[in-house]
């Protein structure tokens, strides 16, 4: 077992499918000579070349949209968009081509692919270039949302996303690239749609995904010192979502706390709220809290955006008082 | 042919002779022999159609459709301009590698083509950039310190549009083109394009501005369409600097860009954007035509990025140094300056000036970079709507109240949002 990247489990992951299935071509900007502006495809193109590495012009619904075509045709596109903010560029091919292709085409096509892009908030790039909104791709049904966590997710969920026959936005993250962790490298594809408990305890659920999982290990592991055994959800899909393990955990330990970077308002943590409540409604010893960014177009000024996003400190001050709530009525 | 290759226009009969010869495809970062000799032969040379009025030997030249009607003072005024936008430039460049900006921007190369654009607009018009026109900036009257803002990260740009007569920096690719044909619809349905006698001084138009890389976006076509089929008064300003990031032009179009506009029914003109003299010959001609009501129109300023995309770039990963030194040759200054020199316009006196001026900016650029506070908290809240929002009065209230209960409640952003 390796320990390794994020970055580099992504870039070993595409690499071993390139080699495995000479269907699978990767097409973005800058993703060939440049080798991608994260450096995730690193060296493919000296290996696999331009057919299977394709440099595209400054235009991602052009792009997006030739590999909607070429998955039609039973390749399997990964898309590189450089940030999930440029994504928006290419709504109209995600939203109403991608997801849309199988129903439409009364399902005699499909389009196998996968959109990678990092989203994130923190490295102080403005308003525009900061942005979460996964949540516009979660609420499109055709379409599957996969956000891993750890380099050993990612790789896991990446092999998934190539192997499913959906397209797959796979969500990354700005803040994850450099984090390291052990990956098996003879461990299956995920299972997408399904959470994963990262943490088991008794007293409080914990609910993140992508970065806020990691925050909501790191701040579970705090609060252990002081006695509180907090139970960790890494949710890895928005779409499906897990809503049985979610409502597992708080049908055991009554409280739940939700971690995200999105917005609050119809934000991600609104979902999994209105899940919590349909599924184990009668097991909560407290109101469900959310913690998430500030209603703001992110600041670009560094001290104002590091206050704008939700943060450990705030987590876990939103879980204490959770626990608070609750120890006034056990 | 495949397209995969570093192509260049050809006529069908020429095809097969390319074909033998064809540049083998980029496989590596590194260009091979050939990628280069055919990267250098493809960036270096405009063209016939290259509209120049000044040699990269100073020399100047004349040109059957545009001449220039300029002062000895405005050439003067020109090479000062372009002198101390470089070296604003340069700072800027420095002051991110010090870690006193977050990213810079540079703008080494494309003096000339900015300054003759910039130069071409009066106070009237109005000129929508992308993030790149700080020589632009600097002919709207606005200081380079303002610049400082966007890469500090204090703020997204503080100057006044309607003041200044230039919108502020857009980040996203290409969408300025949308948003200046709109303006430009804007000026002609308020009557302030087309007038004669007294009122043609008042005549109004708008220039865009935007890279080779943004021609691919759809931004920029559309707005293309919408400026045509109204008949904007809008000068589309394309800085053809040959890199879109790490990708040549030869990746976003098979055509010369200024034959692009042919397809959407109005003039397209390729000018030496390291020629200050043409840019501002042809960019006066095509305002005057879009005041006239006779927009729109492109020009495309054939140029060059000397440095990297931002500072966040390292182009010594994907083009080779051969390039560089090519277009070094035809620095935009260095060849106003043999001129100013060579026909007695201007003596070193002048030079020496213009270069203590230069550094006198220079100081007061890092001395005020160095000097900009951080904004403070409630900043976080007064930028999400123009009215007041309740969601995001409750959030400020809730977060100043957090703040103050700190016994150093200097304001300091402690904790986030909640």
């Amino acid at each position: 077992m390796a320990v390794i990247t994020y970055r580099q489990a992504l870039h070993d992951t595409l690499r071993e499918e390139m080699l495995s299935d000479e269907n699978v071509f990767l097409i973005g900007e800058e993703i060939g000579v440049f080798e991608g502006s994260y450096k995730i495809t690193a060296g493919l193109l000296e290996e696999f070349g331009e057919k299977r590495v394709r440099d595209t012009p400054i235009a991602e619904e052009g792009f997006v949209g030739a590999a909607v075509g070429a998955a039609m045709l039973g390749l399997r596109p990964v898309v590189e968009l450089m940030t999930i903010n440029f994504s928006l560029l290419a709504l109209d091919q995600i939203v109403n081509h991608a997801a849309k292709i199988y129903g439409m085409f009364g399902g005699q096509s499909s389009a196998p692919m996968v959109l990678r892009t990092p989203g994130g908030g923190g490295q102080q790039l403005g308003a525009t270039h900061s942005q979460n909104i996964e949540l516009y791709y979660a609420f499109v049904p055709g379409l599957k949302v996969v956000a891993p966590s750890t380099p050993a997710d990612a790789r896991a969920l990446l092999k998934a996303s190539l192997a499913d026959n959906d397209p797959v936005l796979f969500l990354e993250n700005l803040a994850l690239y450099n984090t390291k962790g052990e990956v098996p490298e003879d461990a299956p594809p995920a299972e997408i749609g399904k959470a994963g408990v990262t943490r088991v305890g008794s007293d409080i659920t914990i609910i993140g995904y992508s970065r806020m999982a990691t925050v909501a290990t790191q701040v579970a592991d705090q609060l252990s010192e002081e006695g509180v055994s907090a139970e960790v959800i890494d949710l890895r899909s928005l779409r499906p979502l897990d809503r049985e393990t979610l409502v597992e955990s708080v049908r055991k330990t009554g409280c739940a706390v939700i971690a995200e970077d999105d917005w609050l308002t119809y934000g991600v943590g609104a979902e999994i709220a209105a899940s919590i409540s349909d599924g184990a409604f009668d097991y909560l010893d407290a109101p469900v809290r959310r913690v998430a960014a500030a209603e703001v177009p992110l600041p670009y000024a560094k001290p104002l955006e590091r206050a704008a996003l939700p943060s450990a400190e705030s987590l876990n001050t939103a879980v204490r008082q959770t626990l608070e709530a609750v120890g006034h009525r056990r | 042919m495949s397209p995969e290759h570093w192509t260049r226009p050809s006529r069908p009969d020429e095809r097969d002779r390319i074909a033998d010869t064809a540049v083998p495809a980029a496989t590596s970062a590194t260009p091979t022999r050939e990628q280069v000799i055919a990267g250098l032969r493809a960036t270096s040379e405009g063209g016939a159609d290259l509209v120049q009025l000044l040699t990269p030997e100073g020399q100047r030249v004349s040109h059957p459709d545009f001449d220039i009607d300029i002062t000895d003072e405005q050439l003067r005024g020109m090479y000062r301009d372009m002198v101390l936008v470089r070296r604003a430039d340069r700072e800027g460049n420095a002051l991110q590698r010090q870690g006193q900006l977050g990213i810079w921007v540079p703008l080494l190369g494309q003096e000339a083509a900015q300054i003759g654009a910039g130069r071409a607009l009066r106070p009237q018009d109005m000129a929508f950039p992308s993030y790149r026109e700080h020589g632009v900036a600097w002919c709207r009257g606005i200081d380079p310190t303002e610049l400082l803002g966007i890469f500090r990260g204090t703020d997204h740009g503080s100057w006044d549009p309607n003041e200044t007569g230039m919108g502020l920096y857009t980040i996203v690719i290409g969408n300025q083109c949308v948003n200046a044909t709109g303006y430009a619809m804007g000026q002609k349905f308020e009557g302030k394009v087309g007038n004669s006698g007294d009122d043609a001084a008042a005549n109004e138009a708008t220039m865009v501005f935007f890279g080779d890389g943004a021609t691919s976006q759809g931004d920029v076509h559309e707005g293309m369409v919408w400026a045509s089929v109204y008949d904007a008064p809008v000068v589309f300003f394309c800085q053809n600097n040959q890199w879109a990031i790490s990708e040549p032009t030869e990746r976003q179009s098979r055509v010369p860009l200024y034959e692009r506009a042919k397809g959407y029914g109005f003039p397209g003109i390729r000018v030496d954007g390291n020629d200050v003299l043409a840019s501002l010959a042809v960019s006066r001609w095509a305002m005057n035509e879009a005041r006239q009501g006779n927009g729109p129109l492109l020009i495309e300023a054939f140029t060059y990025r000397m440095d990297a995309h931002t500072t966040s770039d390292d182009a010594t990963r994907y083009r080779m140094g051969d390039e560089l030194e090519a277009w070094k040759l035809k620095d935009p200054i260095e060849r106003l300056r043999v001129h100013l020199l060579r026909e007695g316009i201007a003596d070193q006196d002048f030079l020496d000036g213009v270069e203590t001026e230069a550094d006198e900016l220079a100081a007061r650029f890092r001395q005020f970079c160095v000097d900009m506070p951080d904004p403070p908290p409630e900043r976080i809240f007064s930028a999400a709507y123009a009215e007041e929002s309740p969601v995001v009065a409750a959030q400020r209230e809730d977060y100043l109240d957090y703040l103050s209960g700190f016994a150093d409640s200097g304001h300091d952003t402690e904790g986030s949002v909640r």
